[in-house]
């Protein structure tokens, strides 16, 4: 199977909107050869600021230079972006409102060996908190591709979510994005899983060992977690059973986004596919998607759980 | 600088003082000491220094202020009103529900605030981005910042020195209010900010210092900053803490203690302003 990180799409995508737009401004904190902001460097340095190891400094410079008409994409690890530079984001960008396009790689547990230090996996929860914020997390190359377009023209603060390791291709080149609008894979009466992220690909595949047990259910790609989509989640409650999958801790993310709507708009059984309130460790990425069930295969057996349980309602 | 002009600035800074205890009293809440300390600077930077036309607050050409040590607020609003920027009246509506005045700037809610503060530590970064932005579409504005002495504890700070002297900002002129004196009392004490001067210009950072309440000296210094070829300038004001009320001077306890309207009156009359004048 084809595959591509969203981090190698994002660098790239960069480039594009340099070559497009003359106040694309990128800066790093010292991880421009993982973040993948170096292909910009190189075709733009006098576009592209290094700000060394100072995230802090960095989000509230960019946000100096959204004061001054830039549209600015500022990378560095989620963990470094979302958790130490939180209230930078939070005074100095999303309060003014200000053009600052937040490009944190390396989020969740596919980090990889670095181990839990890095592994972002409470920074949906953080940043979909702060008002004026845009979350969106592109499941493959191609949305993120798309999505950056999107972002570029977007009016405002924008948390965009990218990974580390390889995943594959479920988008074509004739898809359109659209900041706010889910994404249905899949139809299907008996449940539905809303996914994000890596986790739409695993989604697709739960569906299909669901289908070979007689089961239809509806996929969906959140890739924006906020403002999310009110209309796809509606309709995902007429299954009667949703599951979330995330690679992300189910205090604060995906799950919480959606289990908030369909509380208050449609309710349905839940259950969520996440981290479960623990912190990640050191191995590889696959390894370590198994270790905390973030797998195809427990997708399928949750989705079974909360089909029993509607059943038995 | 002229005497004329000295003159007239003092007259300008002493109803900005008026106002700006008139508008704490009203508020009932906010921080007079270091709006007052840095009451001086903010009137020549407004009144003498800075290309700014009130009547286009957004032009792209213009010179820029962040007031890093965003409790200052009261002094940049009353500036700014004295400036023509928006009704002095306003001032009274300072920390009020629905108030343009918030508690700490907003740049999008008040004509003339350029970059919103309050959390200490993050103004300089944001002075160094504006920076950025003027050298990349060879602009020659000048962006000025003021930054509490407390304020240098937080780690940030030290952060935007170095990037400032690294990419060389000469068009930075930042301002240190140094009153010796944060909540919880002397800066010495709380935590020392050792040698100023020696400590910025190891960051690679021209340094100047001066009597923050003289405008002979601020006028010298930032002349002088704005020579600077290729390092960014910061400007140590030696200032006091409450300058202009007499009880108030160099007491922590006036960081963050509105007046009430007893003491506004005498502190009014300190002043030379009476509450109904202004």
């Amino acid at each position: 199977m084809l595959k591509k990180a969203t981090r190698d799409a994002y660098g790239e995508t960069l480039v594009e909107l340099g070559h497009l737009y003359d106040n694309v401004i990128v800066l790093d904190a010292d991880l421009s050869k993982s973040t993948k902001t170096e292909l910009f460097a190189k075709e733009f340095p006098e576009r592209f600021f290094q700000m060394g190891i100072a995230e802090q400094d960095m989000l509230a410079t960019a946000a100096g230079l959204a004061l001054c008409d830039k549209v600015c994409f500022v990378s560095t690890f989620a963990i470094f972006a979302a958790g130490r530079a939180f209230e930078q984001i939070r005074n100095s960008i999303a309060y003014p409102k200000l053009n600052v396009k937040i490009c944190a790689t390396h989020a969740g547990v596919t980090v990889g060996e670095d181990g839990g230090s890095h592994q972002a996996i409470e920074d949906i929860a953080l940043m979909r908190a702060i008002p004026n914020m845009t979350v969106i997390v592109p499941a493959d190359a191609i949305e993120t591709a798309k999505a950056l377009h999107a972002i570029y023209k977007h009016e405002g603060p924008v948390y965009f979510r990218l990974g580390r390791p390889a995943v594959p291709f479920i988008y074509n080149d004739d898809f359109e994005f659209k900041i706010g609008k889910a994404n249905k894979l899949r139809e299907g009466t008996d449940a539905a899983i809303i996914a994000t992220g890596i986790m739409v690909a695993c989604a697709i595949d739960a569906a299909k060992i669901l289908a070979d047990k007689g089961l239809n259910v509806q996929v969906w790609d959140m890739a924006t977690i906020k403002p999310l989509d009110l209309e796809a989640i509606k309709e995902a409650a007429k299954t009667g059973a949703i599951v979330t999958a995330e690679e992300h801790s189910v205090i604060g993310g995906l799950g919480s986004a959606v289990a908030e709507a369909s509380a208050e708009y449609a309710p349905a059984f839940m259950s969520f596919v996440g981290l479960k309130d623990c912190f990640g460790q050191s191995g590889t990425p696959e390894e370590l998607l198994e270790a905390y069930n973030l797998t195809a295969d427990n997708i399928a057996k949750t989705v079974l759980e909360v089909v029993d349980k509607k059943s038995s309602s | 600088m002229d005497t004329k002009k000295y003159e007239e600035l003092q007259e300008i800074a002493r109803q900005s003082r008026a106002w700006i205890i008139r508008a704490l009293a009203e508020a009932n809440s906010g921080h007079p000491g270091g709006s007052l300390s840095a009451t001086d600077i903010l009137t020549y930077l407004y009144f003498q220094a800075m290309n700014i036309n009130p009547d286009n607050p957004s032009d792209p050409k213009r010179d820029r202020f962040v007031l890093c040590k965003g409790h200052g607020a009261p002094a940049l609003y009353t500036s700014l009103a004295l400036r023509g920027y928006f009704p002095k009246d306003e001032l009274l509506t300072l920390r009020k529900l629905g108030s343009r005045l918030q508690g700490h700037p907003d740049t999008r809610k008040l004509p003339g605030i350029d970059a919103s503060t309050g959390s200490l530590g993050q103004g300089l970064s944001i002075a160094n981005g504006m920076a950025l932005a003027g050298k990349l579409d060879d602009q020659s504005y000048t962006v000025y910042a003021l930054l509490g002495d407390g304020e240098t504890q937080e780690g940030q700070v030290w952060e935007a020195l170095m990037t400032a002297s690294h990419y060389q900002l000469n068009n930075v002129i930042a301002f240190l209010d140094y009153n010796h004196l944060q909540i919880d009392g002397r800066i010495e004490e709380v935590k020392s900010g050792g040698n100023f001067a020696s400590r910025f210009r190891s960051f690679g950072w021209h340094v100047l210092e001066v009597n923050g309440h003289d405008f002979y000296a601020i006028d010298e210094a930032v002349i002088a900053a704005k020579q600077e070829k290729y390092a960014p300038s910061m400007i140590i004001a030696h200032t006091i803490k409450g300058k202009g009320v007499p009880f108030m001077e160099g007491k922590a306890k006036w960081h963050g203690k509105a007046p009430n309207k007893e003491e506004a009156l005498e502190a009014l009359k300190l002043l030379g302003a009476s509450w109904e004048e202004i």
